[in-house]
Parts: C-alpha cells; structure tokens; sequence
C-alpha cells in the first residue's frame, strides 16, 4: 500500500521535515542539559539553598516569640497600651515557664540586642519567677525596677512578631526607641553604615591602585616580543598562583615595626629608631596587602585585551601629526576600556568580599564589612544582625555581578 | 620595544622611565614572595634579617625552623631520630598532620569538582544548551560570592543539612555535616567547580566538533567518543582546572574554619592560628615550602597551556 500524499517535505520515514527537526532539537537540548543537571543540582543544594537560608534568618525574630507565648498574646490583643496587670501577669509566667524550660538565657539574648545589659534581667528573674504572686505588677518591679521601662516594653513588643525588619533596622543604624519607633542611633553606636562607606571606599582606592600600576604591566606584556612577553607573565602568576596566606604573612614580616621595610629605612638613615612607620594593623597595611593580591586579576583582563589592539592604529594616529600623548589619550587608551572595566569590576568585587587579609593586617581601622560579619556570627552570636548584614553585602555583589555579566560576559572570564 | 625614529627626547626620556616604573612594580609583585625565602632561615627569631645574614656569615642561617616543623606537637620531639622518632613525627607532630588532612581534602574536593565540573562543561558547550548564561551564572557564583558569605551558609546549612528539605525533613534532623571530613571535602568543592568550568569550556571552545560526527560515522558510541577522542584532547584544560580546584581548597581557611573542626585542621588554618596567636619564624618556613610548591604548580600549568595551544594549532612549536 502506498503512503497518502503529503503537503511539505518528510524525512526517510515519512515524518514531516518540521516536525523531526523538532524532535531533534529537544532531544539535543534535553541531552546538553543532562549533562549540566548533576553539578547544577549539586550547587543548588550545596550553595544556593544554604546561602538563602541562612539570609532568611535575617527576617527571623523566633526566640521571643516561640519562647513566650503569654507576652506574645497579650501584645497581640493589646496594641499600643502601656502593660498592664495582665501584661505584667503574662510576663511572670512566661518566666517561670522559661526557667523550666531553660530558655530564658535566649529570650534575654534577644532583648539584649536591642538594649545591651539586659539578658541578665531575663536570666535572674526568671529563676525565681514561680514563686512570684499577685499583684504581678507590684511583685516584678520589686524583683527589679528595670521591668517598669517603657523602652523594655517596646523592645519586647518588637522581639514579639516571628518576621521583623529589626536586623535591617540595626545595620543602618537605627535602633528602636522607648516609643517603639525606629531613629537613628546615637553616633558613637552607629558603626555599620561607616563601616559600609570604608568598605566601599577602600575597595575603590585599591581597584584604582591596581588599575594605574596595573596599566603599564599589562602595556608591556601586551607590547614585548612573545618570548620576553612569557617570560616577564611568569612574575604575575606567581603571585597569583602563592598562597593568599603565604602573601599575607609575607606583607606582616616586611610592613610590621620591625619588619624589613622599616628596619631597611632605619638602616638608611631616613626614619629614627623611635620613628618607625605604622604600616600595618590599620587601613596602609590593607591596602597595601590587597593590592597586591588583587594586582594579577586586574593585569590579566587587561592584558587579554590589550594584546588584541593593533599596533597600526597608533602609527597612523602619529603619522597624521598626533603627539604621542594624544594618540594615547585618544586612540589607545579607548581601546582598552573593555579591559578596565572588566578588570576593574573584578578588583572591586574581590575587594568588597575580602576578609583573611583585612582580618590580619588590618587592625581596628581597616577591617571591612566582611569582619564585622564574622564578629557577629562566631563573638556575639547576633546571627539575624549577622545575616541582614551579609544580605546587604551579597546584594551589592551579586549588583556588580550583573553589571560585570552585562559588560563582559561570563563567559569571557579568563584565568592565566 | 624598540622607539620610533621620529621620537622625540621627551619621549626617548619617557621611554626610560616607563622601564623604571615596570621594574618597580614587578619587583613590587615578587619581592614580598621572595623575601620569605631567606628570612625562613634566619638563625635568630626575628623578622628581619641580622647582620650576619647580610655579611652571609653561615652562622646567621639555619635550619632550626624547618626543624620545629617537624618537632611541634611531638611526644618525644628530643628522643634519638630513629625509627620510633619518624613514627612520632608522622603521626603527631602538628604540621604533618595539616598537610595529611590538606592533601586528602584537596584531594577528593579536586575529584568530585573535577568530574562534575567536566561533565556540566561538556553540556555547557554545546549551542544547543537552553539558558545556558543563566545557568553559568549560577555555576560561577561560588567564586563571586564572599567568602564570608559562603561559610556562615554552609555552616548553618552543615549544622542540619535536612533542613534545605523544609517542612518535609525529619523530626529530629539527620545527622550533621560540621566538623566531618565529608562537610569540608562537599566545601571545597564547590568552591573549586566554577575554576573547573571556567579553563574546561574555554578549552572546549577550541574543539573541533567535526571530530565527534567522524568518530560516530566510524561506529563508536558517545562514551568512546568521549574517552576516546574528546577527553584526550581536552586534557590539558580538565588537568589545569583541576590543579586551580587544588588550589583553592589547598589554600581555604575561612570555611575550614567555620564548618571544620581540630580534627581536620589544614595548613592554611594552621597558618591562620599561627599568625593570629604568636607569629614565629616557623610560619615563613611553611610560606618557603608553600612558595616553592605554587612554582611547580605554575610551572605545570604553563607547560600545559603551551600543549594545548600546541594541540589546537594556536602556536608553534
């Protein structure tokens, strides 16, 4: 029997031409994707999902609110009333329940945040909260007077919602008041948004250094004859490829009082014994260390570009009676702009995320936000703070990320 | 390079000092990595050198640091250097233990980034990828991500890793990833995969794919084809991928740190407490052997890049 005419093209199997070609498409499609499913299904789990975690925590407010329901139900019924004898009864058994259940150390820990130097308010009433008797009220503020603070309360009503904006509140400095309203902190307590501008500010120092002695490296690798070219690339990758610790320690032993770099000048007689520099623990050893760690990653995008620049465009720039700086300024400099950006936005991401250097040369002023988190996740424990903090920080990242996505292409990132 | 004729002596003195800046600044990238070298030496415990390093008199240098590499953590460091002291050394002292616990880990850390980095480049490679940017993107953000960022995740993440499950994880958890040999080896890595992807598609952009349709139309399946003809190809990029996983994870300390615990004490993390608690010159022998090891690893990688340009026609010889 014969196959019906078909309208159109069709393959040895009588299947129209479209059709098949679209059968093949998804099926190499599907194939491309297998391939890549195990790992992308490995960072998911393993990076992506951790991470959003551990910033959801930054919206968590659990501790008061699982820990004293009573208090938490009071504040629910009664919105913007001072406490009352029903408050204050509430807070004397959700105490007591607390001291059974060994959680009051985490409720003051919470309150603490807010008002420093009152975890040990939670802990030392509710040791004795079962015994306390109507007239709560009266019976609470014996214990300790500090129960009858307005700021406490409002503090408390604040710790009482499972989602909060607190911590974000807290990492732009702002802090609750006895009103329960958010105000700027008072100055000597407003560290995280300065702490953001030094972040910020020394990264975009050090991607300027590296851009402006980055420049003339990456001119002269592009511009020498291969072989030399090879040779001198040797001196950049070395230190990329040294351990950032090794350069780390290597900048301590040179820059610190009797390092070599001040006992050399000593010796020179250009600095007095009782002179000696400061050059770390503080922003100038910072600096001075990501630098030079940073250096290799702002002369190579620079360098992959510059090598594709043709030399002709200069020679003709000169021989239609350019100087030498204009035909830099306006023929050369042009062209590596690709390699700047794209060297420079690196530099810069490297820079805002950087925490082993700035956390070993870099003393009390020039440590990044990056320490900040640290401190906060392993010495205070203020986990939310720590989160909302780094959510700020990633979200700036992953900004630059996109912006390097859009200029570059992550596809063109290169190593060595 | 060579000036042109026409240059004028501005230039000409331009041109000398543009040479002046250039050895500054390489001196300026190397000069602090070798200066660790002598120092490690130094007889005497400071961080400069003594006079008698700078007159090379023998009795300025010693070995004494690297010695005290070997001895630290010993339990008989003074006993007769036999067979029993050996014994000491590789089982206790505090160095060597690092090192066992930085090759394992960047051992298995390299293996699992390397063969899954590979096999996602290979999927990531072909045009027929669908959102393929997207999916690089998500690939990379380990590298972009700050490492601070990284290790507070995975810290919680490792503390009770059912949890990514939500509400369908079990009551009581499953078990805790914090302080194993797994935890750190899954850290690291995954911080290792976007080098591995990165060096494995560049190199596969230069892959002729017509070597694939003549190795079918000869009758052999994709996994021949594949171990047969593309991965020989490929091999210098999948290897230096797999030495910059290395890398990474033989010098991470800030997730080791977070997630790790005594027991899987690294070089970096030891160097860190090192540095942090009493810094000593013994610290400067480790950064010696660790320069003089980057140097191979630099020295591989490069004569790896010349093979595989060799390979694909980009250069002579």
């Amino acid at each position: 029997m014969q196959a019906a005419p078909q309208a159109g093209l069709t393959t040895n199997d009588g299947q129209p031409l479209k059709a098949a070609l679209a059968l093949a498409t998804a099926r190499a499609r599907r194939k491309a994707f297998l391939l890549v499913a195990p790992l992308l299904l490995f960072i998911v789990v393993t990076f992506i999902l951790p991470i959003g975690q551990m910033l959801s925590r930054s919206v968590s407010n659990t501790q008061f609110y699982d820990n004293m329901p009573a208090v938490v139900a009071w504040f629910e019924a009664n919105s913007g009333v001072a406490p009352d004898e029903a408050a204050f009864a509430a807070l004397a058994a959700d105490l007591a329940a607390a001291q059974a259940a060994r959680t009051a150390g985490a409720i003051g820990t919470r309150i603490n945040f807010d008002l420093p130097g009152t975890r040990s308010l939670f802990t030392s009433t509710a040791r004795g909260a079962a015994g306390l008797e109507a007239p709560f009220r009266e019976a609470l503020l014996a214990e300790n007077a500090d129960w009858g603070r307005a700021d406490l309360w409002a503090a408390m009503r604040s710790a009482a919602r499972p989602l909060t904006g607190a911590f974000y509140q807290a990492a732009v400095d702002r802090k609750l008041s006895a009103e329960g309203n958010y105000e700027a902190a008072p100055p000597d307590q407003a560290i995280y948004l300065k702490l953001f501008l030094r972040t910020f500010m020394l990264s975009a120092a050090i991607t300027l250094i590296c851009m402006i002695i980055g420049f003339p490296v990456a001119h002269l690798l592009a511009t020498l004859p291969l072989r030399q070219a090879n040779l001198l690339m040797i001196l950049v990758l070395l230190p990329f490829w040294t351990s950032l610790l090794v350069r780390t320690t290597a900048w301590i032993v040179l820059l610190q009082g009797q390092g070599v770099v001040n006992s050399t000048l000593v010796a020179l007689g250009v600095l007095t014994d009782d002179g000696r520099l400061a050059l770390i623990n503080n922003q100038t050893g910072t600096i001075i260390a990501m630098t030079h760690i940073l250096l290799p990653f702002m002369i190579l995008p620079l360098y992959s570009v510059m090598k594709t620049i043709p030399p002709s465009y200069a020679r003709a720039a000169r021989s239609l009676g350019a100087t030498s700086w204009t035909t830099f300024r306006r023929i050369y400099l042009p062209q590596c702009v690709p390699g700047i950006g794209a060297g420079g936005i690196l530099v810069f991401i490297l820079a805002v995320g950087y925490y082993i250097t700035p956390a070993l040369v870099g003393g009390a002023s020039g440590t990044l936000i990056s320490n900040q988190i640290a401190f906060h996740m392993q010495s205070s424990l203020n986990w939310s703070l720590a989160a909302a903090l780094a959510s700020m920080l990633l979200g700036s990242v992953l900004l630059l990320y996109w912006v390097y996505d859009r200029i570059v292409g992550i596809d063109n990132m290169k190593l060595g | 390079m060579k000036l042109p004729v026409y240059a004028t002596p501005l230039e000409r003195a331009w041109a000398w000092a543009y040479r002046v800046i250039c050895v500054a600044i390489f001196t300026f990238l190397i000069a602090p990595i070798l200066i660790v070298i002598p120092l490690s030496f130094n007889a005497e415990p400071y961080f400069t050198f003594t006079e008698a390093m700078l007159t090379l008199d023998p009795a300025g240098y010693s070995m004494r640091w690297y010695d005290n590499l070997l001895t630290f953590g010993m339990q008989a460091p003074d006993a007769m250097r036999d067979r029993s002291w050996w014994a000491d050394v590789w089982n206790n002292a505090t160095w060597v233990r690092a090192a066992k616990n930085s090759l394992i880990v960047g051992f298995f850390a390299t293996i699992l980034a390397t063969v899954l980095g590979t096999v996602a480049a290979l999927g990531l490679a072909r045009s027929e990828m669908p959102y393929r940017k997207a999916v690089m993107a998500i690939l990379i953000s380990p590298m972009i991500v700050p490492i601070i960022i990284t290790a507070t995740g995975l810290f919680f993440f490792y503390s009770n890793p059912c949890s990514v499950m939500g509400p369908l994880a079990p009551q009581d958890g499953c078990g805790r990833l914090t302080s194993t040999y797994l935890g750190v080896v899954l850290a690291h890595a995954t911080l290792g995969i976007p080098f591995v992807i990165i060096t494995v598609t560049a190199t596969l952009m230069g892959f002729d794919r017509s070597l694939l349709r003549a190795s079918a139309s000869l009758g052999a399946g994709p996994v021949r084809t594949f171990f047969k003809v593309q991965l020989p190809l490929i091999t210098p990029g999948v290897v230096s991928g797999a030495l910059f996983a290395f890398v990474t994870s033989f010098d991470e300390v800030v997730v080791v740190l977070f997630i790790g615990s005594h027991e899987q004490q690294t070089i970096p993390r030891q160097m860190w407490n090192g540095i942090r608690e009493q810094i000593s010159p013994s610290i400067l022998a480790v950064a010696t052997i660790l320069v003089v090891v980057s140097i191979a690893l630099l020295a591989t990688v490069e004569l790896l890049r010349r093979r595989s340009e060799r390979l694909r026609g980009l250069s002579p010889g």
